[in-house]
């Protein structure tokens, strides 16, 4: 109570009394942030440490004592493990931009039809399907397409070369919650796009393609590489469909890590799982840096 | 003073008792003066042997004051686990909490570590060997002979009881005859071109025992031996190139689904698939390849920090007697005891009969040869059969 009866005649000094109201309203903002902070400090902060920590100590098996060193990190950075870190990357990129596409298409399909039963069906599905992943995932689709599935021998896919057990074969069954991730990212973008620019476009004399080439895709660019940075991230963190579906046929980095770090076979390999945790957050976080400084544009067209 | 005079009469007691190891009373000290807590259970804590506890009887006694006994990762239809917890609460009235059924032995060990001290860390491990031995030199279990020590082979246990083998068996090759013509027998016949697509493992070897046993069998059958693991890589290298190999992990729901006709397993495993799908169109053969005879053992070992020491023991005792061996031995696992008990009569005959038979003698690798194919294994099986 006394400080506010002596910054109100203080106040009258500065050009108006807001710039001091401001900042007095901003210190509480920030006070109630600090549960997500502190919240986000145990739950990111001591782990990420812990990773950094393990990551960089070297155990020695004979003694058992620990020190700081690199082995880990540049065994995780070497053959079987490297293949299987580049084999991550290239099959998370290829859903990202194979499902940002078609899930963009899907999305402006929907959009178009001005068709608000289509839109909501396909909007729940959506949903629904974009949550489907895991062990049950991957059992559908072995009961489906796999060697004994029910298309596979009805239609004698087999004799014609089709396996779903290999790098191609996972794409496709990642697509398949990737394409309705995209879906529901890329509607609210779409819905964005005035109908008035389109109009402006098209009575100044410009075709389709040229509305979409100068016009719709800059503008959606930045929701596009958004929702394909979402889709590189949810196929690189999959684990459970494709360890019950490929095995060891498409080496994956998340692979690597369960084997390291839970089985019963490799022992002592904790400190290696966690150094290649290490390199997939610095994968993450490249992929991360590309979009961060593409989300203020977003915002100027897009609200 | 009555905590130094307990420990004083625990470190007579241990001392005096045959067999007790340098381990043992190595650790008595700390165990005594850590816990205040009633005189039997600080017994049992450091008990090495049934009779630190003055014979069966205290010890029942005692486990069942404790009341519970914490399990980990014991899967019921894995060797008969279920019908064995079950017969251990019957006859002692002692509640199994058994978590994480289906984990692993690293998530055994890492329970042990992250929850020492804890009322909820397991009081026994179930353990593939490897781990039992690096979880000994960590000084993480508690010596324990149970009274039946003298009949585990030299070999299959740690000289102070850190960790003694309890059932095993050996690498199988089983097979769905309603939907295979002609089962494969030996690992050679797994090339032939009529099984395409149709071979698979149970996980994959860097992570599943029985899978990375299956690769050792195969090294055995293709030239190579204990010490040289990289044959068995080779032989599913080809498998898979003249597209054998089948990459998904057999379950048993993999197999009730036909999607992995032929599956290399524990023989215990794949004998106990032929009981549960008998009926439902599924006719699964159990073969053991006479080329490439592999047989290994899993081990059990008693948490040094168990909440429930005196259960932990009793359980050790139960699993152990011949009737817990015998039990292991309905579920298809070969018993460690096994041979003794063949020979003194103790051994259930009808089940022993329904074992799956097997040609040549079995062959064990040595920590170091482990330990080696372990290396191979993680740095070629993954770029191997990769593509």
């Amino acid at each position: 109570m006394a400080t506010a009866t002596t910054e109100i005649p203080s106040s009258p000094k500065h050009a108006s009394g807001r710039p001091t109201q401001k900042a007095a309203k901003k210190a509480p903002a920030w006070l109630a942030a600090l549960p997500l902070l502190v919240f986000l400090a145990l739950a990111f902060g001591i782990p990420a440490i812990a990773v950094l920590v393990s990551a960089f100590s070297v155990k020695d098996p004979a003694t058992g004592t620990s020190h700081l060193g690199l082995d880990n990190m540049t065994d995780s950075l070497q053959g079987a493990y490297r293949t299987a870190l580049w084999s991550s990357v290239k099959l998370s990129a290829v859903v990202a931009v194979v499902g940002g596409v078609l899930g963009t298409i899907l999305a402006q399909a929907v959009v178009a039809s001005r068709s608000t039963m289509l839109r909501e069906a396909v909007l729940t599905a959506s949903g629904v399907l974009a949550n489907f992943g895991g062990v049950p995932l991957a059992f559908a689709w072995i009961a489906t397409l796999g060697n004994a599935g029910l298309l596979t021998t009805t239609l004698g896919l087999g004799d014609a070369g089709w396996s779903l057990y290999t790098f191609w074969g996972l794409v496709i069954v990642y697509l398949y919650f990737a394409i309705p991730l995209m879906v529901l990212v890329m509607t609210p973008a779409l819905d964005g796009l005035r109908p008035q620019w389109q109009e402006a476009a098209a009575s100044s004399g410009a075709t389709g393609w040229q509305y979409w080439r100068h016009v719709g895709v800059p503008v959606l660019t930045p929701a596009l590489i958004g929702g394909m940075v979402l889709l590189f991230g949810g196929a690189f963190a999959a684990y459970a469909t494709a360890a019950a579906m490929v095995g060891a046929t498409v080496p994956l980095v998340t692979l690597q890590i369960a084997d390291a770090l839970s089985g019963n076979v490799l022992v002592g390999h904790e400190n290696l799982a966690l150094a290649l945790s290490l390199d997939m957050v610095i994968v993450a976080a490249l992929v991360m840096a590309v979009y961060l400084p593409l989300r203020k544009r977003s915002s100027r067209w897009l609200d | 003073m009555l905590a130094t005079r307990i420990r004083l009469a625990v470190l007579a007691a241990t001392v005096t008792v045959a067999g007790a190891t340098l381990t043992a009373c190595g650790s008595a000290p700390d165990n005594a003066a850590a816990d205040g807590g009633s005189g039997g259970a600080k017994s049992a804590k450091t008990a090495t042997s049934v009779a630190d506890v003055g014979g069966l009887d205290q010890l029942v006694k005692a486990a069942k004051k404790e009341g519970t006994l914490n399990t980990i990762t014991l899967p019921p239809d894995w060797a008969n686990y279920g019908a064995i917890i079950k017969a251990f609460e019957t006859k002692y009235g002692i509640k199994v909490k058994n978590e994480n059924p289906d984990g692993s032995s690293a998530d055994e060990i890492s329970a042990v570590k992250s929850r020492k001290g804890q009322g909820r860390a397991p009081d026994v491990l179930d353990l593939g060997q490897s781990f039992a031995i690096s979880g000994a030199q960590e000084g993480l279990f508690a010596p324990y002979q149970v009274s039946t020590w003298a009949k585990i082979p030299a070999g299959q246990k740690h000289p102070d009881g850190a960790w003694f083998n309890d059932y095993g068996g050996y690498v199988s090759i089983g097979c769905d005859a309603a939907k295979i013509t002609v089962c494969p027998q030996t690992f050679a016949d797994l090339l032939k071109p009529e099984y395409k697509g149709k071979v698979a493992l149970n996980g994959n070897p860097t992570k599943s025992g029985s899978a990375y046993a299956g690769v050792f069998a195969a090294a055995l059958a293709n030239g190579g031996s204990l010490d040289d693991i990289s044959p068995g890589v080779k032989f599913f290298g080809k498998l898979k190139k003249v597209g054998n190999y089948n990459p998904v992990e057999s379950t048993p729901a993999t197999i009730e689904k036909g999607e992995t006709p032929i599956s290399i397993d524990w023989d215990y495993l794949n004998v106990a698939y032929a009981d549960k799908y008998a009926g439902k169109g599924i006719q699964w053969k159990v073969a053991v390849p006479a080329d490439g005879v592999l047989a290994q053992y899993y081990s059990q070992a008693i948490n040094k920090a168990a909440p429930h020491p005196a259960a932990a023991r009793l359980w050790q005792e139960f699993l152990f007697s011949p009737e817990g061996q015998n039990m292991w031995l309905k579920g298809y696992a070969r018993p460690v005891t096994l041979p003794a008990m063949t020979a003194d009569g103790s051994a259930d005959a009808g089940a022993v009969a329904k074992l799956p038979k097997v040609k040549g003698t079995p062959t064990f690798p040595t920590e170091a040869q482990a330990t080696q194919a372990k290396k191979v294994l993680s740095s070629t099986w993954a770029t191997t059969m990769a593509g």
